[in-house]
């Protein structure tokens, strides 16, 4: 007999799939705890907590006010200090400059982008000028802006303003970049062209990537604000959050510095966790752009 | 041939003309196709074949005006073809051709609404119709991604007709996809094809997929790609099962009398 005979002599089989009621377990609710596992800010919240604990626990131990307050004394400043106004406008003078230098910053960057992506040209000032002036530390600017714009919102603003528009700048940038060929192909047979053609086609494709930016420069603009403010209290009388931080130290109402630094956390985690988190989930997650 | 190719009118819908097709790589300028000639007729199943490397997908995309040709002209309907347009809708062999922050519903709508074709309910309804059509009515609210493979290729199909273009472009639309899979959509597009008899262009290096879907088919040689045949495809409801695999057979040997030694060229 031949090789492939032999090969061919075996008999075929045929066989009847078992019903499925003869398995063990085809579908089977998870456990309460499973369920609960699987929920994101539970999980969080329970990180929070073990972190509160820990920090009570360590403060009670090192037992020592002037360096490390407790957690509870730190809460009772906070608290006397929302309800007393004091911390509330200092938190709306942080935030109202904060939210001009963001906004400024990425409209900035939207301008820059649009430049970068009109020419070849373009692209080469968009990334020399992005290599030049990213790795520059926006508080490095704060003597210059001291001088062009004197004590004041002004300095403060600029200051935001470079540390928010090369972040989004670079990243909207490579998003723009990143854009499949196809899809650009889609978008031109459309017959879209120009601004519509950006709108429509390169800025959601590129989503991912400016969500990230925007993320970024968020947390960019924060950390230069309160640093800037922390230098601008010496010299300037009403202030925002770093102010806040900087008057408490000197007079060693520590549990007011911290509650301060708090206020900062806190605020950056509500962002964080509700402004872009829930940016996120509504658009490249619900595409299916981001795991 | 078909039946309804015959009785159309006897002026071709698109007329490509002695076109030579160069493009430049980093380091060289290739020749995709050397004076390639072709008419494609109003409801035609037209084919490009080819082995790679014979510019039918550089070809598709000139047509699509992606492209200029550095010789010779494309006409569609008589005007020059000069950039890409909506009469031209195209369809790619990638998965990812779909916008991924659309339904599936939105991105057929899209292109008819962004080209003021019809916006609103009108728009809609076109979209369902043809949604409809490629079997996809119950997912007409999903998004790309929760979408397979074989899916995301009939939305666009879906998208392409019901911008009711002049010529359906497709670019190996059906590569991407399993064996299986590949075999069902070639017998929806036909299915879709008797419905409204539309015009396609259809780039394919399969020999079989070419009988199987198209009515005529332009074979073309490799480096650079030049006309070697243009052939009528074995009618649909031929009954003798052998005409078709003659014409395989036929094409085959075409193909590949003269590439016993054939190099693969890569141009990246």
């Amino acid at each position: 007999m031949s090789k492939d005979a032999i090969l061919q002599s075996r008999p075929a089989i045929h066989r009847e799939p078992l019903d499925s009621a003869n398995f063990g377990v085809v579908e089977k609710p998870l456990s309460t705890f499973e369920k609960l596992y699987n929920i994101g800010w539970l999980r969080k919240t329970l990180i929070l907590v073990v972190l509160m604990v820990a920090w009570e626990g360590g403060a009670r131990l090192l037992h020592n006010e002037l360096l490390f307050p407790t957690f509870v004394a730190t809460i009772d400043a906070l608290f006397t200090g929302l309800t007393s106004g004091d911390l509330l406008v200092k938190i709306w003078a942080s935030l109202k400059v904060l939210l001009m230098g963001y906004g400024l910053g990425i409209a900035l960057a939207a301008t820059l982008t649009a430049i970068g992506i009109a020419s070849r040209i373009g692209t080469d000032f968009l990334e020399t000028l992005t290599s030049m002036f990213n790795p520059l530390p926006a508080i490095a600017l704060l003597p210059i802006a001291l001088i062009w714009f004197g004590l004041g919102n002004g300095s403060l603003v600029f200051v935001l303003v470079h540390s928010v528009v090369w972040a989004v700048a670079l990243n909207t940038h490579s998003g723009f970049l990143g854009v499949s060929n196809t899809l650009r192909m889609v978008g031109r047979n459309y017959g879209l062209g120009g601004a519509q053609y950006v709108l429509k086609i390169l800025i959601p494709a590129a989503f991912p990537s400016i969500l990230t930016g925007l993320k970024i420069g968020w947390a960019f603009a924060w950390r230069t604000l309160i640093a800037s403010e922390l230098v601008f209290g010496v010299s300037s009388g009403s202030g925002g959050l770093g102010w806040f931080i900087y008057e408490n130290k000197n007079q060693l109402e520590i549990p007011n510095v911290f509650a301060g630094l708090l206020t900062v956390i806190l605020i950056g985690l509500i962002v964080e966790n509700l402004v872009f988190n829930t940016a996120e989930t509504h658009t490249v997650r619900k595409w299916g752009m981001q795991a | 041939m078909d039946m309804n190719t015959q009785q159309t009118d006897l002026r071709p819908l698109l007329d490509v003309r002695d076109v030579t097709l160069q493009y430049k790589t980093k380091a060289h300028l290739v020749t995709a196709t050397y004076r390639v000639n072709f008419q494609v007729f109003k409801s035609d199943r037209y084919v490009l074949l080819g082995p790679s490397g014979c510019g039918k997908s550089t070809l598709l995309k000139a047509v699509g005006g992606y492209m200029t040709p550095t010789e010779g002209e494309i006409r569609l309907k008589d005007k020059l073809i000069t950039r890409p347009g909506p009469d031209r809708m195209m369809v790619f062999q990638e998965f990812d051709q779909l916008l991924p922050w659309k339904t599936v519903k939105e991105n057929v709508m899209f292109p008819l609404c962004a080209t003021g074709k019809q916006c609103g309910k009108a728009a809609e309804d076109k979209a369902m119709q043809y949604i409809d059509k490629v079997n996809l009515a119950k997912f007409a609210n999903h998004y790309p991604h929760m979408l397979s493979g074989g899916m995301k290729q009939r939305v666009a199909i879906a998208r392409g007709m019901a911008m009711e273009p002049d010529v359906l472009l497709m670019d190996e639309p059906f590569a991407a996809l399993d064996a299986l899979t590949r075999r069902k959509m070639q017998d929806e597009l036909l299915q879709l094809w008797d419905d409204t008899h539309f015009t396609v262009l259809f780039v394919t290096h399969s020999i079989a997929e070419a009988i199987k879907c198209g009515s005529r088919i332009l074979l073309l040689s490799p480096h650079p790609g030049q006309v070697k045949a243009e052939l009528a495809s074995t009618p649909r409801d031929c009954a003798d099962p052998r005409a078709a695999k003659d014409l395989e057979h036929e094409i085959h040997k075409m193909l590949f009398a003269d590439t016993i030694e054939e190099k693969e060229m890569h141009h990246v």
